[in-house]
């Protein structure tokens, strides 16, 4: 059978799972859209949260930008892990004690104000846009490359997709599929993996094997030669960066920080039923997705060496299928400069002749290894996998934000439990739409916006929910004060390094990077403004009333964990 | 002040010190072993890896998810200890 049977299989069969478990699992009440009814068992949120946090960038993206960063892309890794032990330390038990359905919820009512709240509410829909813009992106790319249809279509299947379970479903739905669909992007992600690790090195563990020596009886261990062929190209040696040590700091710091503070993911805490399983579940996510963020290096050390060793200096004639598949979709593109009919893949741009889209490391290496058919197309089904479930769980933060938090909290207290939820669900329905719409017209900065998100979640919700917790004195001035100051001081940052709108535009970001501020690039700034932020609501808290009694109290109550009752929205 | 507010005070106590011991580590592992020391540990190498990097872009990873584990066993004792296990 061709890869492309194989695709649709294996598609329809998940697809078909997914639908199957919506239709099961269907909300009856808010309690059910928001929090699942409460009562999910820590090892099941832990994979939900696992496929709820995994994304198309972890999935496709991430070993591919670190097969060409190498110890650079190191960031990402314990960026985007360290991030949960914060989570489980410093914030999950207290949320979940604190039972309401939302994160706005936490912030309005400990800070005793709905200007916090709707601050909160801003920031939430502001990082949940731009992240689920790129899910869907990552769904039209595979449709496209997979099953040859035209990537807008893809876009569409994706929303048709998502739509039936998210809004019928609500979290309890998403929660289901959320764990089936770890299921089918680990298993899609670690079969090639072993694969190829056994076709290297002889060891089944990919996370070994990146250790081993070569198969091919030179005895050479494997990073050694790919430090070797990375300074023969004149690229930096693969295990040294290039990155300053400080921006290295600065970057892991604020994507950790960054992704205790996402919504999507804390909301996930408030589905269990008591403070211990919101701690258990923590660690059961890490878990599961540690399997996936240490296997990912080892990906690219396997997949970036292949490619220098079927690329580098051969005839271009005499490419391999997948080069020329992927050269179609002008994610490879070859130049003959020199006009030799070879490849030259080197480091100076002035000779180089090959250029690689980093996003097709992962969906290109089954093909790259010559694994069979099967494997290929398993790759496709993790990848949707991995795009539909972090694309449903942000879709809740979007529908859960507008009529719990704006409508039901805000403008229409007196809205009954069967108006809120069908406005959950049409707020669900708006929310697949937009999104749908820039997954077909990408803004051209979402890869910057991303970045963003993180800076802006380090910069706003992780110092007013930490403080919350752990300064009972913290006030709503200082929390109000902390959050837009560090907010607009990362927007600023962002504004002027990233998209140059100061100095005259994209062209200029370039020049502009010897004026970063202590060397630190935009992507790391997050750190600083989150530390400002810190410091302004100290500062301000000084100067400024008490909270009111009835508020300290509710945080020495969230500080014990027994008595955690099921969430709630009054 | 009432004797369960004492309690819930002692309580907080311990839990803070966990935080301050469980993220000490957290931090030497990362920002310590992978970023900070990364030039240093390179020059130890353990089969293919150098140090450094396999803190980097491994060890640390694990030891995450073995801190959680541990902080869930800590606080479940903690809570037992002052009576907040349901």
């Amino acid at each position: 059978m061709t890869v492309q049977t194989w695709t649709y299989i294996l598609v329809g069969i998940t697809f078909a799972l997914y639908i199957g478990i919506a239709i099961w699992s269907r909300a009856g009440s808010t309690k059910e859209f928001y929090v699942a009814g409460g009562g999910v068992s820590p090892l099941a949120n832990g994979m939900a949260t696992a496929a709820d946090w995994m994304s198309a960038a972890s999935f496709i993206s991430m070993a591919g930008i670190i097969a060409f960063a190498g110890y650079d892309g190191s960031v990402y890794l314990m960026g985007w892990t360290g991030g949960y032990v914060l989570l489980a330390l410093l914030l999950a038990p207290y949320l979940r004690k604190f039972g309401k359905f939302t994160v706005p919820d936490f912030i309005g009512d400990r800070y005793y104000s709905n200007t916090a709240r709707i601050a909160a509410v801003i920031c939430a829909l502001l990082v949940s846009f731009t992240y689920v813009a790129g899910q869907m992106r990552g769904v039209g790319l595979v449709f496209s490359r997979f099953l040859e249809v035209d990537i807008n279509t893809g876009v569409i299947i994706g929303m048709i997709i998502v739509l039936f379970y998210a809004v019928l479903g609500g979290m309890k739905g998403i929660t289901y599929t959320q764990v089936a669909q770890y299921c089918v992007l680990i298993f899609a992600f670690m079969v090639p993996a072993i694969f190829i690790s056994i076709q290297m090195t002889g060891n089944p563990i990919p996370q070994l094997g990146m250790g081993s020596t070569l198969n091919d009886g030179s005895g050479m261990y494997l990073l050694d030669k790919l430090d070797g062929l990375s300074t023969e190209l004149g690229f930096n040696e693969y295990t040294n960066g290039s990155k300053s040590m400080t921006d290295v700091f600065m970057i892991t710091l604020a994507l950790m920080v960054g992704t205790a503070g996402l919504p999507h993911v804390i909301v996930r805490f408030f589905t269990v039923k008591r403070v211990k399983d919101a701690r258990k579940s923590a660690g059961w996510a890490l878990l599961l997705i540690a399997i996936l963020y240490t296997t990912a290096p080892a990906v690219s050390v396997f997949a970036r060496t292949n490619m220098i060793n079927t690329v580098s200096n051969k005839e271009y004639s005499s490419m391999p299928d997948w080069f020329k598949t992927w050269e179609k979709t002008k994610l490879i593109a070859f130049d003959d400069k020199n006009g030799d009919g070879k490849i030259q893949y080197v480091a100076d741009p002035n000779k180089n002749e090959l250029t690689v889209d980093r996003d097709i490391m992962v969906l290109a290496n089954p093909e790259i290894a010559n694994l069979p058919a099967w494997v290929i197309a398993l790759v496709a089904a993790g990848a949707l996998a991995a795009a539909l479930s972090t694309a449903a769980g942000l879709l809740l933060v979007i529908s859960s934000s507008v009529s719990h938090d704006l409508i039901k909290k805000v403008f229409n207290p007196g809205i009954t439990e069967k108006g809120e939820l069908l406005t959950a669900r049409l707020s669900a329905v708006v929310a697949v739409v937009i999104a749908g719409y820039f997954g077909i017209n990408p803004p051209g900065f979402v890869a910057a916006v991303v970045a963003l998100a993180f800076g802006l979640a380090a910069a706003s919700f992780f110092p007013a929910i930490v403080l919350g917790i752990f300064y009972k004195k913290m006030n709503k001035e200082g929390a109000i004060a902390g959050m837009v100051i560090g907010i607009s001081l990362m927007l600023f940052y962002m504004l002027k390094f990233k998209f140059g709108i100061f100095d005259g535009g994209k062209a200029a970001v370039t020049e502009l990077q010897k004026d970063w501020w202590f060397g630190i690039s935009p992507e790391g700034f997050g750190s600083v403004a989150m530390i400002v932020n810190f410091v302004v609501s100290i500062i301000i808290m000084q100067f400024t009333p008490d909270p009111p009694k009835n508020v300290q109290e509710i945080v020495e109550d969230i500080r014990i964990p027994s008595g955690a009752g099921e969430a709630t929205g009054h | 002040m009432s004797g369960k507010q004492q309690k819930a005070t002692a309580y907080w106590k311990e839990n803070v010190r966990y935080l301050f011991i469980l993220l000490a580590i957290w931090f030497v592992v990362s920002y310590g072993a992978g970023i900070l020391f990364k030039d240093a540990l390179d020059a130890i190498q353990i089969g293919g890896f150098k140090l450094g990097f396999w803190f980097a872009q491994q060890g640390s990873i694990y030891v995450f998810v073995i801190l959680i584990f541990v902080y869930v066993r800590l606080m479940n004792k903690l809570d037992k200890k002052y009576g907040y296990n349901e």
